[in-house]
């Protein structure tokens, strides 16, 4: 069994799956080049799931979720999130990015402006929020990911934990009603996963839909409400995480599990 | 278990998926066409620009290469070739003069039949430098030193030394080296050391003696180093640079002189005014760069040093070098340094401009050194300090070798600017392959008026030299890159 | 009860000199400075020498002496009756102006050729390549003599010009006419101008003066148009449109002036031998300009295009992710951070094409080095004066844009840990 200390009392009462459809994906695959990186891919979201993803690396899970804001673009098959189809139509892509909220595993701030501004950028500049307003809103998310006293220090100052969780507030900052993880431990340091990770669990717990692709299979454990594996560009098994990890099915599965659960 | 992955159901692959090509418009030449040439309004009307563009060039310049006139006399000659196979008023390029005077602009007015020396000169430099530029690999060595070597017997058959005995002789000292490279590469790093004074000897020519006794001067200093390193490294390195200052200044004229008169060896002295067009520039060049790397290190080191006079004679030099423009400080040459040497001495242009060039050039390598001092890791310094070393040793052994490595792409680029730089020396009266060689030939009846050619010439031989520099640096900046991270 | 931890109290020894490091850097330091004094002195020993035996002395006073030689291309009053200072000035100027001229073109030509090098346009991408990697690899020497060589051999006389069957035309709608001693251009004339202030050794011409004002008065009114617009936007979030608002106030007053003056083109007409009714510009300042521009516009191409590749694609994808189009990522992400890389270089840059700008020998015009360290230290016979009073311009020149870079620097400097 993996070994990550989650050990609080996680609170299930808002972790309810509805019956919307937050994100459908049909026979959707992508080509770099001619490399065939995401295969007939069939997935449906329902509001409130908190969904890991998990695979060996190049199996195409980042490519996945940076479809699903068009990061990347598909080229056959169809995306519809929340109701609104990703193609190239500008309009449809920005709509789907103030809903849809992302952050990735290197933070990406933007180290030229303080905390506080990095928060506060996109509702002024997109939302069309005035200011005082915008930081008022940077401020209760900064609080909630426990570091509104950082709000005036830059990027740069800040250790790595304090900076996810930074990016996890200007996520947080646009209202997204899906909010999209893309290895987002996976460039920290031991000691400063677990407030990540504690801060992603709150998240879990406000009833936010999430998808995270991650390693870290103790989160999977405690929150996921469903495990997806994906390897050379395809879905290969999804289950909940209890069955997921005691009773594998396919054969990848199996290999990889022992792979990662091993050590 | 089998159906497809929707909401919440379990769900297993029973066959995995095959790779698809991609659809036509995902990918190949149409794809390429979309992204490359029309990926937008902008960019569309950005490419169609830009073919304008290239039509227009091929038009004007097309039709005078085309006519272009390989063989006559003088200019007048060539507009009368190119009237009559063209019609009146068609334009073409007279290649002739470069036909006819394309060794002026290599050579200057070298001695036609001492060619073989600086082209010797030349091909010995990479012999010599192996080591630190091509010493990745073995087999990158030995080709690249192999095709030195074919290239060098082509040209010596061509230009021939004079005597079929020397040309042997020439050959089999070739071989030899390349055989030792192979062999035993560290023995090569003699050769560097020796390679200055040959290059000096074949270039100017006259008694082998004196580059001899210049070069006893390094052994002096060496010997120096050995016998007082038990004081300690400081002293060690004063006695290694004021004993062959001793030796040159004050002993080598005398023992030049007795060695000179009991048994002279010479070959035939070429004066410094008959250099010229690129042996010129790559004299100056190379010799200007290869002095100012331990001038550049030390400046460099002395900036970084936390002694408040060392550091702020560092500085005040490096932005002193660096506020003049180069043409200030060869008129210094040319005009002021017989103020400022003792009444009487009056030496070499050729020796002087290099002086120049060398300070010049050291301003520029410390800046690139400090960087490249920057960006070692804290951690070797102080792993140095750990074992115990001084100062001078860790330098020695640790930093510098590293810091060195990191800055070879600064260095070849500052080399680049510097090779540049050489054809402003025709405004000391050196004769420069650009303007000086040029001059020189349109002073000429038959050739007055023409410029395009020869600059176009000049340029071309600049170009590729800089060009496959640069692009060796590149090279050389993306291996360090992956064998550091 | 004596503690046997004590450390016995070394008396002083001279060999501490070298091996204690209390006093090591001290003593490194006054041999340093000892054999640096001594090297001066030497240095200036041989010259008080060299110059009495040439029986020459060291001073300045042939700057007020008269010159005795005319300087074609200048920008302000100069005869030959002036004094030596005087040509150093002017010929201070011309460097001051070729340079300014080559500093603007060579970063407009620069920024575009760096971005176009960035551009999706494979065919534009790689003629931005081709022009980078030609102009930088060939000595800028080459350059301007071809330029010069181009337009003084090719180009015809200005008698070519005349008659109504001439063998050469006008270009531009009859306005610019390119001969190959002289380029004429269109004059700027004011006909109702305010004439100029006589202020002893300047003057000042007074329609400048309000044209400059009115160009800074534009620039102020639209900085607090802008900070207007963010004030309402921090206060209610819509940011009202300037754009056209911003157009107007910045050419707006600009043109007011021009149009009060009565501003209008001197057209040049060919009379006689010459052109007269405009500006002749010499071939020697445009060419020089030009090749300057073109030869150092590669290199900025090249610090602009490291300058945004410098941003790493994770800001531009962070800042897609939370919504921002395109151009707003560009202003208020890339590019602040781009800017911050690309200007330092760009400072160098500038110093370096004034250092170049003295390559003016080559063409005849005569710079600083061509007035100062060339006509006149060549008539006076005063080397060592001459030259280090022009090296002492140059470091000046070169330490005030250093300084410029350095208070850039600070002010930008991101906060790190």
């Amino acid at each position: 069994m993996p070994n990550t200390a989650i050990d609080r009392k996680i609170d299930r009462s808002q972790m309810q799956v509805s019956d919307e459809i937050a994100i459908e994906i049909t026979g959707m695959n992508k080509w770099f080049g001619t490399f065939h990186v995401l295969r007939d891919i069939d997935l449906v979201v329902q509001r409130g799931e908190r969904i890991v993803i998990a695979g060996p690396s190049g199996s195409g899970k980042s490519t996945l979720i940076r479809c699903i804001n068009r990061l990347e673009e598909h080229q056959t098959g169809r995306i519809v999130v929340d109701g609104t189809e990703l193609t190239s139509d500008l309009k449809n892509i920005d709509k789907v990015r103030s809903e849809v909220g992302m952050v990735f595993q290197h933070f990406n701030l933007f180290p030229h402006l303080t905390i506080l501004e990095n928060c506060t950028l996109a509702p002024i500049w997109v939302r069309k929020t005035p200011k005082k307003e915008a930081e008022a809103i940077a401020m209760q998310y900064l609080e909630k990911v426990r570091i509104p006293e950082q709000a005036h220090k830059f990027p740069g100052q800040l250790s790595g934990g304090q900076q996810q969780r930074v990016a996890i507030a200007r996520s947080l900052c646009m209202r997204p009603r899906i909010m999209l993880f893309d290895e987002p431990t996976s460039a920290l340091d031991p000691e400063m996963i677990k407030e990540v990770l504690d801060t992603m669990i709150e998240l879990a717990q406000e009833g936010m839909t999430m998808l995270v692709v991650t390693h870290e299979m103790g989160f999977a454990q405690a929150v996921a409400n469903r495990v997806i594996f994906m390897d050379q560009g395809q879905i290969v098994e999804q289950n909940e995480p209890r069955e997921f990890f005691n009773n594998p099915k396919s054969e990848r599965t199996k290999l990889f599990l022992s792979q990662i659960l091993g050590h | 278990m089998n159906t497809r992955p929707g909401a919440g159901q379990p769900y297993v692959r029973d066959q995995m998926l095959a790779e698809k090509a991609p659809p036509i418009l995902a990918a190949g030449p149409l794809k390429w066409a979309r992204e490359n040439l029309f990926a937008g309004p902008v960019n569309s009307a950005l490419t169609v620009l830009g073919v304008l563009v290239v039509l227009w060039g091929v038009q004007a310049a097309y039709p005078w290469l085309r006519h272009s006139v390989w063989t006559a006399s003088s200019l007048g000659e060539c507009r009368a070739i190119i009237a009559a196979s063209w019609g009146e008023g068609a334009s073409g390029a007279c290649w002739a003069i470069i036909n006819e005077r394309w060794t002026q602009f290599i050579y200057g007015f070298y001695p036609s039949h001492l060619y073989w020396r600086p082209v010797l000169a030349l091909g010995l430099l990479f012999f010599a430098l192996a080591p630190l530029l091509f010493g990745e690999t073995v087999r990158i060595r030995m080709a690249v030193l192999g095709v030195v070597t074919l290239l060098l017997v082509a040209a010596l058959v061509q230009l021939g030394t004079g005597s079929g005995l020397s040309d042997l002789a020439l050959l089999v000292a070739l071989v030899a080296a390349l055989w030792v490279m192979w062999k035993t590469p560290s023995r090569m790093l003699w050769f560097a050391v020796l390679y200055p004074f040959l290059a000096f000897w074949l270039m100017w020519g006259g008694s082998i003696w004196l580059p001899l006794v210049a070069l006893a001067g390094l052994g002096v200093g060496w010997l120096a180093l050995r016998a007082t390193l038990g004081f300690g490294g400081l002293v060690a390195i004063v006695a290694a640079i004021v004993a062959p200052l001793i030796w040159w200044l004050f002993v080598a004229g005398h023992v030049f002189a007795w060695l000179d008169a009991s048994l002279p060896v010479a070959i035939e002295a070429v004066r410094s005014d008959k250099f010229g067009g690129f042996v010129l520039s790559l004299t100056i060049g190379i010799s200007g760069i290869a002095m100012s790397l331990p001038l550049g290190i030390l400046l460099a080191l002395g900036r970084r040093s936390d002694m408040f006079l060392v550091k702020t004679l560092s500085v005040g030099f490096i932005e002193f070098i660096r506020g003049v423009p180069l043409i200030a400080l060869l008129f210094t040459a040319s005009l002021l340094l017989n103020y400022f040497l003792p009444p009487g001495t009056n030496f070499d242009i050729i020796l002087r401009v290099v002086i120049m060039v060398t300070l010049f050039a050291a301003a520029y390598i410390a800046e690139v050194v400090r960087g490249g001092l920057a960006a070692l890791p804290r951690g070797q310094f102080e792993a140095a300090d750990a074992l115990g070393m001084d100062y001078w040793q860790a330098q020695r052994l640790i930093v510098l070798p590293q810091a060195l490595k990191i800055s070879i792409p600064g260095i070849v680029s500052t080399f680049i600017g510097l090779f540049k730089d050489t054809t402003l020396v025709v405004f000391v009266g050196l004769l420069d392959p650009l303007k000086g060689i040029t001059d020189a030939v349109r002073a000429a009846p038959d050739w007055k008026g023409v410029y395009w050619e020869p600059y176009l010439f000049v340029g071309a031989i600049f170009f590729i030299f800089n060009f496959s520099m640069s692009r060796y640096s590149m090279y050389l900046e993306r291996k360090l890159k992956t064998d550091h991270s | 009860m004596a503690l046997a931890s004590d450390m016995p109290k070394a008396g002083f020894r001279p060999s501490m000199l070298l091996y204690d490091t209390r006093y090591r850097s001290l003593t490194i330091q006054v041999v340093v400075l000892m054999l640096f004094m001594a090297g001066v002195a030497w240095l200036v020993d041989n010259t008080v020498r060299n110059l009495a035996a040439l029986g020459k002395d060291f001073n300045y006073g042939f700057l007020w002496q008269r010159s005795g030689y005319d300087i074609s291309q200048r920008l302000i009053e100069y005869s030959s009756d002036s004094t030596h200072g005087r040509a150093m000035l002017v010929g201070l100027l011309n460097t001051f102006l070729v340079s300014a001229i080559g500093c603007v073109v060579a970063t407009v030509i620069g920024v575009i050729a760096g971005v176009l090098r960035l551009s999706k346009s494979w065919i534009v991408a790689r003629l931005m390549t081709l022009y980078v990697e030609v102009f930088r690899n060939i000595p800028l020497l080459m350059w301007i003599l071809l330029f010069y060589a181009v337009v003084t051999e090719a180009m015809p006389p200005p008698n070519a010009f005349r008659g109504d069957d001439a063998a050469s035309s006008m270009i531009l709608f009859d306005s610019v006419a390119i001969t190959n001693r002289y380029t004429a251009v269109p004059d700027l004339l004011f006909s109702r101008s305010l004439g100029s202030l006589e202020l002893g050794y300047v003057s000042l011409n007074i329609n400048l003066v309000l044209l400059i004002a009115a160009v800074v008065g534009g620039v102020l009114a639209n900085r607090a148009l802008l900070r207007r617009a963010t004030r309402i936007q921090e206060a209610t979030g819509a940011r009202p449109t300037t754009w056209w608002q911003s157009l107007a106030l910045l050419f707006g007053p600009t043109l007011g002036v021009l149009a009060g003056l009565g501003f209008h083109l001197g057209y040049p007409e060919l009379k006689g031998f010459n052109f007269v009714g405009g500006i002749n510009v010499s071939n020697s300042l445009m060419t020089l300009a030009a090749a300057l521009a073109i030869y150092t516009g590669a290199f900025i191409a090249e610090f602009v295009r490291a300058g945004i590749l410098s941003v790493s694609q994770g800001q531009t994808e962070a800042a897609y992710a939370l919504g921002l189009r395109p151009g707003r990522t560009m202003s208020l992400v890339i590019l602040p951070q781009a800017l911050r890389v690309i200007i330092p270089p760009m400072i160098s840059t500038y110093l370096n094409i004034t250092k170049n700008s003295s390559l003016a020998i080559a063409v005849g015009y005569l710079d600083l080095r061509g007035t100062l360290g060339g006509i006149t230290l060549n008539q006076t016979g005063r080397e060592l004066e001459a030259m280090l009073l022009m090296m002492l311009i140059y470091l000046a020149i070169s330490l005030a844009i250093s300084a410029v870079m350095n208070v850039y620097n600070a002010s930008v400097k991101l906060k790190e840990r």
